[in-house]
C-alpha cells in the first residue's frame, strides 16, 4: 500500500491550449496556459491571426482612403476609429473643424460607445453563464445600429467621418430618434442591473477576480475601463479634450477594488454618462457647415504628431509621420487600446482558476481586429 | 464624367498637371514614351539618347529623415525639459516642436538615464508609456527612429522622446521602467528588426514565428515576399542570393 503522503494522481504541471478557435476568446486569440491542477501558473498570449498589415497598407494609400481601413480595426466601434484618425490628420493639417461637425462627431462617438458596451456586456455575461443578458444587450445594440444605418447607410463599417468634418449632415428627424433611443436605453439599464448587479452567481464570479492595483495598471499601460477600475483617473475625454467634449458635463466613474466587478460597474455607469453627453449635444446642436476648409489635395507639411482619443476600449492613439511630399503618410502607427489591455491579461490570469480565464478575457474587452491590425 | 465630356477633357490641361507640363516641354515625347520601354528593355544599350524621356516617371528620392522642426524662438520649452537638460547636459541632442507636441531627441547611450529621469523627477513624473514605435528612413546611416510617447497621469502632460538607431545598434529596453513597453518593443522588433538589449522576451508578436524579414521596413515590398518564402524559405533565400536573375529558370 502506498504511504499516506504519496499522491494518488500525477500532479505535474499541464500545458493546455485555448484557442484560436474558442467561443470565449472573442476572436482568434490563442492562449497557452500552464496549469497546476485547476490554477493557472503561467500564460502565453499568441496573436496575429488577423494581422492584415493596416499600418503598412496605410503608407501606400492616400490620406482619405485610410479612413476606411480604420473601420476594420475595432470593427465593433468603427466610428471612434474614424474619429481618431481624422482628428490626427486635422491636427497635422491644422484644420479647424466646424462646431456642428464636432457636435455630431461627439454624438456618433457616444452612440458607438453604447453600442460597443452593449456587445461587451452581452458577451461577457454569456461567458460567465448569464444567457439572458446577451439577448437583452443585443436588442439595444440593434437600435444603435439602426441609428447608424439611417445616418450613413452602414451597420458595421461606417466610414462616417472625413478629414475636416463629416460627409453627411444628420437626416431630418434623426435627432428625435436619438432622443427616443436615449429614453429607451435609460429604461433598459435597470433591467441589466436587475439581472446582474446583485445576482449572487455574478458576484461570486466577478468579485475579487482579476485584481490589479492602480500603479501596476498604469505601468502596464492599461487604458479605458480596466485602468479606471483600479482607481486611476484617466479619461482622454477629460484630460486632453477633443471633438466637443470640453463643452459637456459628464463624470468619469472610478473603481475602488480593481476587480472584474468594478470594471463591470464602471461600464454600466459609462452608459449613463454617454446618454448624458448625447442629450447635451442634441440640446446644444449648433447650426452651420459640417465641413471645414480643407485643401483638395491633402499634403500636410513635414512633421509628426501623436493624438489620442477615448475609444470604448480605452486610449486609441494615432502617431502619424508626414514627409511633406507625398499624398500618403510616411508612417502611420496605431496605438490600439485592446493590444495594451491584452498585455494585462497575463498578470490578471495567473493564480486564478481556468474557469476565470474566460471571465477575465471578457472583462478587458478586446477586439482582435484591433489587436492584430 | 460621362454626362459632360467637355469639361472633363479640358480639366487635365488646366489644374491637374502643371508639374508634368514643366518637366516635359514637348508634348509628343510622352506619347512616344510608352512605346519605348518594351523595345529598349531587351537590347538595353542602343537607344541611350532616348533615356531622358522616362525621367519624370522615376519615383522621388526617399526622404533622408524626419524634419524634426526646431521650436519657434519665442516658445519656451516646458520646465521639465529644461530641468532634464540641466540634469543630463550631454544626453539631449535636439529639441523639436510641431503642432503642439514636444519631442526630445536623445542620444542612444543616454536613453535609460533620460527615461528614468522623466519617470521619477517630480515635475515630469511620466508614469504612463502611452506608445512606443519606430519609423524607418533607409538612406540615413542610423536608419531607425525609435519613438516613445510618454504621458503623466499625475501632471497630465505629454512628451515624446526619440532615439536614432542603426541596423546593428542595440537599443536599451525600457520594459524595466514601464511594463507596457514589453509588448511594444516586441512589436517594433517584429516589424522593424530593431534589437532591444535587456528585453526579457524578444520574440515576434504579430507575424508567425519563423517569418523572414521585417514587414514595416521601407524596403520590404507591400505585397510581401510572395508564396515561395512561405512554402520553402531556403529555396527563396537561394534564389535571392543568385548574382544574376538570368540564372532563375
Amino acid at each position: 500500500m502506498a504511504t499516506q503522503s504519496a499522491p494518488i494522481f500525477d500532479t505535474d504541471e499541464l500545458v493546455i491550449n485555448m484557442g484560436p478557435q474558442h467561443p470565449s476568446t472573442h476572436g482568434v486569440l490563442r492562449l497557452v496556459l500552464k496549469l497546476d491542477g485547476e490554477r493557472v501558473v503561467d500564460c502565453d498570449t499568441v496573436m496575429g491571426y488577423v494581422h492584415r498589415g493596416i499600418e503598412k497598407l496605410s503608407e501606400n494609400r492616400d490620406w482619405t482612403q485610410i479612413i476606411l481601413l480604420t473601420d476594420r480595426m475595432d470593427y465593433v466601434a468603427a466610428a471612434t476609429n474614424n474619429l481618431g484618425y481624422c482628428e490626427t490628420v486635422e491636427k497635422l493639417l491644422e484644420v479647424e473643424v466646424p462646431r456642428r461637425a464636432r457636435y455630431i462627431r461627439t454624438i456618433l462617438a457616444e452612440l458607438q460607445r453604447i453600442g460597443s458596451h452593449c456587445l461587451w456586456l452581452g458577451t461577457h455575461a454569456m461567458d460567465i453563464g448569464a444567457m439572458t443578458v446577451l439577448l437583452y444587450a443585443f436588442r439595444e445594440r440593434e437600435l444603435v445600429l439602426d441609428l447608424f444605418e439611417e445616418y450613413c447607410g452602414a451597420r458595421l463599417t461606417y466610414n462616417s467621418m472625413r478629414i475636416g468634418g463629416l460627409p453627411l449632415d444628420i437626416p431630418s428627424g434623426w435627432d428625435q430618434k436619438v432622443r427616443a433611443f436615449c429614453d429607451v436605453m435609460e429604461t433598459k439599464l435597470p433591467e441589466y442591473e436587475e439581472l446582474l448587479t446583485n445576482n449572487r452567481i455574478w458576484l461570486e464570479r466577478t468579485r475579487g477576480v482579476g485584481v490589479i492595483s492602480g500603479p501596476d495598471a498604469t505601468a502596464l499601460g492599461l487604458c479605458g475601463p480596466p485602468l479606471r477600475g483600479s482607481g486611476v483617473y484617466r479619461d482622454v475625454r477629460k484630460d486632453e479634450p477633443y471633438a466637443a467634449y470640453d463643452e459637456f458635463d459628464f463624470e468619469v466613474p472610478l473603481g475602488t477594488q480593481g476587480d472584474t466587478y468594478d470594471r463591470y460597474l464602471i461600464r454600466l455607469e459609462e452608459f449613463r454618462q454617454s446618454i448624458r453627453i448625447i442629450r447635451q449635444a442634441l440640446d446644444g446642436l449648433p447650426e452651420g457647415p459640417i465641413m471645414g476648409k480643407v485643401p483638395r489635395l491633402l499634403k500636410p507639411k513635414a512633421g509628426e504628431t501623436y493624438h489620442a482619443i477615448e475609444s470604448p476600449k480605452g486610449e486609441l492613439g494615432y502617431f502619424i509621420v508626414s514627409d511633406g511630399r507625398a499624398t500618403n503618410p510616411y508612417r502611420l502607427r496605431v496605438r490600439p487600446p485592446s493590444f495594451c489591455n491584452l498585455q494585462g491579461l497575463k498578470p490578471l490570469i495567473v493564480g486564478h482558476l481556468v474557469a476565470d480565464v474566460v471571465c477575465l478575457i471578457g472583462t478587458i474587452d478586446i477586439v482582435l481586429g484591433e489587436v492584430d491590425r | 464624367m460621362t454626362d459632360d465630356p467637355k469639361p472633363a477633357g479640358s480639366a487635365p490641361d488646366g489644374p491637374a498637371k502643371p508639374d508634368a507640363a514643366s518637366d516635359t516641354p514637348a508634348t509628343p515625347e510622352p506619347a512616344a514614351k510608352p512605346a519605348q520601354p518594351p523595345a529598349a528593355a531587351a537590347p538595353a544599350a542602343k537607344p541611350a539618347a532616348k533615356k531622358p524621356a522616362p525621367k519624370p516617371k522615376a519615383p522621388p528620392e526617399p526622404p533622408k529623415g524626419p524634419e524634426d522642426p526646431a521650436p519657434p524662438d519665442d516658445l519656451e520649452p516646458p520646465a521639465f525639459i529644461a530641468a532634464l537638460q540641466q540634469a543630463h547636459p550631454d544626453a539631449v541632442e535636439q529639441l523639436s516642436y510641431w503642432v503642439g507636441d514636444w519631442t526630445v531627441i536623445v542620444k542612444l547611450e543616454a536613453l535609460i538615464d533620460v527615461a528614468t529621469y522623466l519617470r521619477d523627477a517630480d515635475d515630469a513624473s511620466f508614469d504612463y508609456c502611452s506608445d512606443l514605435t519606430a519609423s524607418d528612413w533607409p538612406p540615413r546611416e542610423k536608419r531607425f527612429d525609435v519613438i516613445y510617447c510618454l504621458y503623466s497621469t499625475r501632471r497630465r502632460h505629454r512628451v515624446r522622446i526619440k532615439v536614432r538607431a542603426g541596423e546593428e545598434d542595440q537599443v536599451a529596453s525600457v520594459s524595466g521602467l514601464w511594463t507596457a513597453a514589453n509588448w511594444f518593443e516586441r512589436e517594433v522588433w517584429d516589424m522593424f528588426g530593431v534589437k532591444f538589449a535587456g528585453h526579457p522576451d524578444l520574440r515576434r508578436i504579430l507575424m508567425p514565428e519563423g517569418w523572414q524579414g521585417f514587414p514595416q521596413r521601407k524596403d520590404y515590398p507591400l505585397e510581401g515576399p510572395g508564396e515561395l518564402l512561405l512554402e520553402s524559405p531556403m529555396e527563396w533565400l537561394r534564389l535571392r542570393n543568385l548574382p544574376d536573375e538570368a540564372e532563375i529558370e
